[in-house]
């Protein structure tokens, strides 16, 4: 069901490192790459690299679990909100489901996603986990 | 443009039908719809069929020749239009406007789904699909999921409650009950969807529609030929189609559909109508919160208060707007390309009066609302009794 090795590869370096996209007429960015600005239509577009931390916008607690995530759940996903207002989907890790909340502060992770098959590729991505305040 | 009309509809029962195959069902809801237009299969001058993902559940992809052959259609062209939930909704849209434009003066529409062929967690990968798979699906959201985030966003911001949104559940469930096609004809209780298991928090197994199989299909034709066909047509007033970002997370408040907003409205202005005007909806219940949502969205009640509306009874039978006498995706079920059409035959049967023990009471307007993915597609057909 997951895409095959080529496509994973084709957006991998964006995963790895958390780039996305800036327009540099009317500075609206966006997780994924584009090549027009939805809001201006401008096709001005740059690379840049998204700030690490953010807080959570929404969540829930996956427990109905695609084909993929067999025997992985329940995990916890959320919409995260990036410090500089970019909007993203990732799982939230090293938290209990109980501990999640909406406005909660989290970092960027850098984590398994998953593999293709029981001998396939294991691919990687960005999750994100709560910032334990360090004092 | 020409006025189009609704002369003959279809349905088969909707359920688990394991003796039968996507072609089976397809061909079972067309043949009634044929007969209930009282025309011969040889009139019919084109098919729309609505399929989300035949190639995922079945194998089969290319399957509106496969359905003309099988309806015996005779070389006529054929046409398969996806959105995923929204597809055979969006197959209506287009049908019309090929009836409007004068290509053609009768055509049928339909839409058809068989998922039980594969298992649960098979579905729901593929109804991840009909998300951003690069961005969204690859991470670990589900469709159940995206719905999940907005209902809590929606609780957070306007203080909507889990018990308002398993009221939604108890109405349609309640509908369902009165339909002979529908999947579920029981009733449940708010204590028992709350204590039903949690498919994605906030939203238990009874705040979600279920894996369906079944089929639908409706006759079109132009408005100045119906009457030759049917003693009550069923008109089209107006319709709106919208899209949205893919992802969920690219727009900037999710407790809005504006794709929803904006096909209404679009709907409303051809119609020349007001929200106030539709005396019975079928709306597009996949998950409870989108019901809510859609009250607010389609202009039923001021933003935030949708809550409120399933509490106070307003769209039950006999209430304001009556929303879901069929039993809605929840309760009816949800066969992903056979929904859009599966409320179009509701509404036909309801502004016919032929609607049995849900008829909603001299019942002159009507509307269906189908939405596709996390709310990325919507499309909107407002119906009436009269021609406008
Ligand atoms: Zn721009």
């Amino acid at each position: 069901m997951m895409p095959k090795s080529p496509r994973i590869w084709q957006l991998a370096e964006r995963r790895y490192r958390l780039l996305g996209s800036k327009c540099t007429v009317c500075g609206k960015t966006s997780v994924g790459p584009r090549s027009v600005c939805p809001i201006c239509n401008s096709e001005k577009i740059e690379t840049i690299q998204l700030p690490s931390t953010g807080t959570i916008y929404s969540y829930t607690v996956v427990h109905a679990l695609p084909a993929e995530k067999s025997g992985y759940g329940p995990y916890i996903m959320a919409i995260v909100e990036l410090e500089d207002g970019t909007k993203l989907t990732a799982e939230i890790v090293d938290c209990e489901p109980e501990d999640v909340k909406i406005g909660m502060p989290v970092e960027l992770a850098f984590r398994l996603i998953g593999q293709e098959s029981e001998h396939g590729i294991i691919y990687y991505g960005y999750k994100f986990r709560p910032i334990i305040s360090r004092t | 443009m020409r006025d189009v009309a609704v002369i003959g509809v279809g349905m088969t029962k909707f359920g688990e039908r394991w003796d039968k195959q996507l072609r089976d069902l397809f061909v079972e809801a067309a043949n009634e719809a044929l007969k209930d237009a009282n025309i011969g299969r040889d009139e019919v001058q084109a098919l729309f069929v609505g399929n989300f993902s035949a190639g995922s559940f079945v194998g089969q992809e290319h399957v509106a020749p496969l359905l003309a052959d099988y309806l015996s259609l005779k070389s006529k062209p054929a046409f398969r239009i996806e959105s995923a939930c929204a597809s055979s909704g969006m197959a209506f849209n287009l049908a019309c406007m090929a009836i409007a434009s004068g290509i053609y003066d009768i055509v049928m529409v339909g839409g058809v789904e068989k998922m039980t062929d594969v298992s649960v967690p098979e579905i729901t990968s593929v109804h991840a699909k009909a998300m951003d798979v690069e961005w969204e699906s690859f991470f670990g959201l589900t469709l159940p999921a995206a719905f999940a985030l907005i209902a809590r966003r929606h609780m957070i911001q306007y203080g909507t409650k889990p018990e308002q949104l398993a009221m939604v559940s108890v109405k349609n469930h309640r509908n369902a009950a009165k339909n002979p096609l529908a999947q579920f004809q029981f009733e449940v209780t708010i204590e028992r969807v709350l204590a039903s298991p949690i498919v994605s928090d906030p939203l238990h197994v009874l705040d979600c529609s279920p894996i369906t199989d079944g089929a639908a299909a409706v006759i079109l034709c132009s408005a100045d030929i119906a009457k030759k066909y049917a003693d009550t047509p069923i008109y089209v007033l107006g319709f709106g189609v919208a899209s949205d970002s893919i992802a969920l997370h690219d727009r900037s408040d999710i407790t809005t559909l504006g794709a929803v907003v904006k096909a209404s409205r679009q709907a409303y202005k051809m119609a020349g109508i007001e929200p106030k005007n539709i005396d019975v909806a079928e709306l597009h219940d996949n998950f409870t919160i989108t019901e809510i949502i859609s009250y607010e969205d389609l202009g039923f009640c001021e933003k935030g208060k949708g809550g409120l509306m399933i509490q106070e009874g307003e769209t039950e039978i006999g209430g304001r707007i009556p929303v879901n006498t069929s039993g809605g995706l929840k309760a009816r079920g949800n066969p992903i390309g056979a929904t859009g059409v599966a409320q179009v035959v509701e509404i036909v049967q309801q502004l016919r009066g032929e609607a049995g023990k849900r008829q909603v009471s001299g019942a002159e307007v009507g509307m269906t609302q189908n939405i596709g993915g996390s709310g990325s597609t919507c499309v909107v057909h407002i119906f009436g009794r009269q021609r406008r």
